[in-house]
């Protein structure tokens, strides 16, 4: 499948969409995959989020797609200024496993479920509902979200390609 | 940068001749590459970001606290299980007990060694923990190591060596991406003044 509308969101980098499109994150491991969608409008936004919280930033420059408390409210800004409407917006995510079993330091080691909680708590915030979501596990994910029809496919190396 | 480089070439250096030995067969390996690479690149070294590697993991704790990654491609994987312990995989989908636990002993012997000599040259303590496999996207596997510097910024410091068998048949990498406090003691530890 060759497809020349491909929008690439990379590792803590956000980006949106409007109309078609389809916006694509690879090799998510921890790391938690959320898209935003306004249906109506077709106008689709998707973040590749690293950390639960910007409290725990020491950067000198935030960068605000890193963070599930940062990325989330500027993905919402940045798909109201193509049209969307908050009200209207449903989520999805992918991503938020735990790669290793034994990694020490039992913070990181919970890195990822809590992405997948921060990212919820957001959610909550900003009252936009979580339709669908595929996270946890100890496996890595690539994900790809097409604008013009709100699917969300979900492709790992043990379980294949998943549809959301 | 340079005095990096000679702490990846000496720890790789061990590692290269562990393997070597345990295969009985002449290892080569270049020259390591330490850079600051943003996070986006670093799983390009294998491959990029969805490329399916085996790693082993350990986290690397004491004085220098950091995390090492050992990541061999399926193929080089298949080689060595079939030159070290006699096993052909049958179903590289599904590896079994078997493989797996030979796969992260030799992970395990290596990484062992290439810390061993970074801590002897150093004279820091760094010892590894129980060492993890997993077979998974190189994006997936590697952004586990950069959490640490996710806090400081968008690029982390890899020290990346590459060896080969003789016959090229047989590739590995070792990753270290120390966490960003532990470079000012290695660089003290070297008598050389942070940059």
């Amino acid at each position: 499948m060759i497809q020349d509308n491909l929008i690439k969101v990379g590792m803590a980098d956000l980006n949106v969409a409007h109309m078609t499109g389809v916006l694509k994150t690879t090799g998510l491991g921890s790391c938690v995959g959320l898209t935003l969608y306004d249906a109506r409008a077709k106008v689709a936004g998707m973040a590749h989020v690293m950390l639960p919280s910007s409290d725990i930033a020491r950067e000198g420059t935030l960068n605000i797609a890193k963070y599930a408390d940062t990325a989330i409210p500027e993905l919402i800004r940045r798909m109201v200024g193509l049209g969307a409407v908050k009200s209207r917006m449903e989520a999805k995510m992918a991503g938020g496993a735990q790669m290793f079993a034994f990694a020490g330091n039992n913070d990181t080691m919970r890195i990822g479920p809590r992405n997948v909680e921060s990212c919820k708590d957001q959610l909550k915030a900003y009252s936009i509902p979580l339709i669908a979501e595929d996270t946890g596990a100890n496996y890595g994910r690539t994900i790809e979200f097409d604008c013009e029809t709100g699917i969300l496919v979900i492709r790992s190396v043990q379980q294949g390609v998943k549809e959301l | 940068m340079d005095v990096l480089k000679e702490v990846g070439n000496i720890g790789a250096g061990h590692a290269a001749t562990a393997l070597s030995k345990l295969l009985d067969k002449p290892v080569d390996m270049l020259v390591p590459k330490v850079r600051m690479v943003p996070f986006e690149e670093i799983a390009d070294s294998v491959g990029g970001s969805e490329q399916i590697v085996i790693a082993i993991f350990l986290r690397v704790v004491g004085e220098t606290p950091g995390n090492l990654f050992f990541i061999l491609t399926q193929d080089s994987a298949k080689r060595l299980l079939k030159n070290l312990v006699g096993l052909d995989v049958v179903d590289e989908e599904n590896y079994s007990e078997m493989e797996l636990s030979a796969l992260s002993e030799i992970g395990n012997i290596l990484a062992g060694s290439y810390l061993t000599s970074l801590a002897d040259f150093t004279n820091l303590n760094m010892s590894p923990t129980v060492p993890s496999l997993a077979i998974d996207m190189a994006g997936a596997i590697l952004s586990y190591g950069l959490l640490q510097f996710g806090q400081m910024g968008d690029q982390a410091l890899l020290i990346d060596t590459k060896f080969l068998e003789g016959n090229d048949a047989v590739e590995g990498h070792f990753f270290l991406i120390p966490d960003p406090e532990s470079f000012e003691k290695i660089f003290i530890a070297l008598g050389v003044h942070t940059p």
